[in-house]
């Protein structure tokens, strides 16, 4: 179910000369931030909360599991070369399944350990903030790389669709309508924060039986559905 | 006629004889084409659907806060017009990152950058033309809302002069953000040949330095330190034009606390839009130097 050389070729194709810069970045903006706060702030926790889950959950992760999980099959299917992979005698849900791989290692080296040795820096740990936070990042990546992915298969605007649903549907609506906050990743994530972190201090909305169900059903529904789609793939041309 | 003497065969080709349009024609048809490209327009129906509903978001809001103020008879729109750009800010990041990829990474990936510039057209062309056809296309999705909520005020009877300074201030700002953004979006798509990467890139260039600029406003009226919430707002796109039309076009600053610029650092603030626009403007003409390549 792991291809070595598709797995290379998408590594490649993901870090591979300038792309690697958009997803370099973001975790060093991150810990820039960090050190420069730490500095002038000094460690807090409301500093750190405020950093964690407003800049690096919430903007970073997304962002980075966008870039990565519709950078793995998105760039392949919209120039034509996906089509030599697929003549290959290689199972589409393998080829999936491996980029799949691929794109959550890369998110969560991207994602999880900034945000671990952000939490460092800025709080040097206290109430289990930073690895609460970084477990959220992990978790996170692992669903988002997955959505993403399907979304890669499914349209052209895989990256506009994946921001619309991480800006739109995370942040507008789960900020007005109630209900929209149970069906959010960042959510999700932040419900495993909440069991790792310190008691109050990190909130979430949802509990962690129902976020792991959701998570887990998410994750391998939307993979599945990437290999079946993979599997019916027209290759259109250029509009 | 007959044939030269020197001719083996004579198969009817004939040199054009017509009126050559020149350069300044090529140029205007770049332009209007790249236009009406970030609309779809002159496209496949597919790729009218995500400019055609970011253009539908970006009126909707303005056409309901027209009829409550209608309905409910209020003395004031319920939204400045300077604010609306920056409260729709992600809708217009969205039009731009999916649009301005759209607009130059294609003629990279498919070589047809030097098919261009074997016309009578130069660099400059080029450059002007795509930017201020982004410009335009921005200029159309933030001042479209703003004629709406204009045209609105009138009807609902609101003061005339007061309506019209604060149409005109709100026109000035968008005209500034449609310049920045464009020139932004452009250098970033530019840079690479696949489209989503460029996508991506200007969404990371405008979401996140505008999550980090908000994180460390936030964090400074945490601390009270409201000085330093006016100067992080340099570091973001969206919050410099916040920070002119503040000092500069009496607009409310959306700034956390509403700590916006004082008039001194809103000569800095506009100091940095232009320098940014000008800049973009020259990343793009050396970025064309080697054009196709």
């Amino acid at each position: 179910m792991y291809h070595p050389t598709v797995a290379r070729l998408t590594y490649r194709g993901l870090l591979g000369r300038r792309r690697a810069l958009v997803l370099f970045a973001l975790p060093a903006l991150l810990l820039v931030i960090s050190a420069v706060l730490r500095v002038f702030v000094g460690a807090d926790d409301d500093t750190a909360r405020n950093v964690l889950g407003g800049f690096a959950l919430a903007t970073m992760v997304p962002l980075i599991g966008v870039v990565a999980g519709t950078g793995a099959i998105g760039p392949e299917i919209d120039d034509g070369s996906v089509v030599y992979l697929l003549a290959k005698p290689v199972k589409r849900h393998t080829v999936i399944l491996t980029k799949l791989i691929v794109a959550i290692g890369v998110t969560v080296a991207l994602s999880a350990i900034p945000t671990l040795i952000a939490g460092y820096l800025l709080n040097g740990n206290s109430q289990q903030i930073a690895v609460a936070y970084a477990a959220a990042a992990a978790i996170a990546s692992v669903a988002y790389s997955a959505i993403f992915l399907l979304l890669g298969t499914v349209t052209r605007h895989a990256v506009v669709a994946g921001l619309v649903y991480a800006l739109v549907w995370e942040s507008l609506f789960g900020s007005l309508i109630a209900g929209a906050r149970t069906l959010s990743v960042q959510q999700w994530a932040l419900a495993l924060a909440q069991r790792i972190g310190a008691d109050g201090a990190v909130t979430a909305e949802v509990g962690l039986p129902v976020a792991l169900t959701l998570l887990v059903a998410v994750t391998v529904g939307a993979t599945w559905f990437a290999g079946h789609k993979l599997r019916t793939l027209s290759i259109a041309g250029e509009e | 006629m007959a044939p030269a003497q020197d001719v083996i065969h004579n198969i009817g080709y004939r040199n054009y004889a017509g009126a050559r349009l020149g350069r300044a024609y090529a140029r205007r048809a770049l332009f209007s084409q790249s236009l009406r490209g970030a609309y779809g327009l002159g496209r496949s129906a597919k790729s009218k659907v995500l400019p055609m509903t970011l253009f539908g978001v970006m009126c909707v809001p303005a056409a309901i806060m027209v009829a409550v103020t209608v309905t409910a008879k209020l003395s004031k729109l319920p939204l400045e017009y300077t604010r609306y750009a920056i409260v729709l800010q992600a809708v217009i990041g969205l039009f731009l990152a999916a649009q301005a990829p759209q607009s130059v990474s294609r003629d990279l990936r498919f070589k047809t950058i030097p098919l261009y510039f074997s016309r009578p057209i130069e660099r400059v062309d080029y450059v002007v033309a795509k930017f201020a056809a982004m410009a335009s296309a921005l200029f159309v999705l933030t001042a479209t809302p703003l004629l709406i909520l204009y045209v609105g005020a009138l009807l609902a009877k609101l003061d005339f002069a007061a309506q019209t300074k604060g149409f005109a201030q709100g026109l000035v700002s968008v005209v500034l953000l449609s310049f920045l953004f464009a020139g932004l979006g452009l250098v970033v798509a530019a840079l690479t040949p696949r489209r989503g990467f460029g996508v991506a890139g200007v969404i990371a260039l405008l979401m996140i330095s505008y999550g980090a600029v908000s994180t460390l406003q936030a964090i400074a009226l945490d601390r009270d330190t409201t000085d330093a919430i006016a100067w992080f707002g340099l570091f973001s796109p969206v919050t410099v034009v916040d920070g002119v039309q503040t000092a500069f076009l009496s607009a409310t600053s959306a700034f956390p606390g509403h700590h916006g610029p004082s008039t001194g650092q809103g000569v800095v603030y506009l100091a940095v839009l232009l320098a940014l626009i000008a800049g973009s403007y020259g990343l793009l003409m050396r970025r064309y130097r080697k054009a196709g390549l």
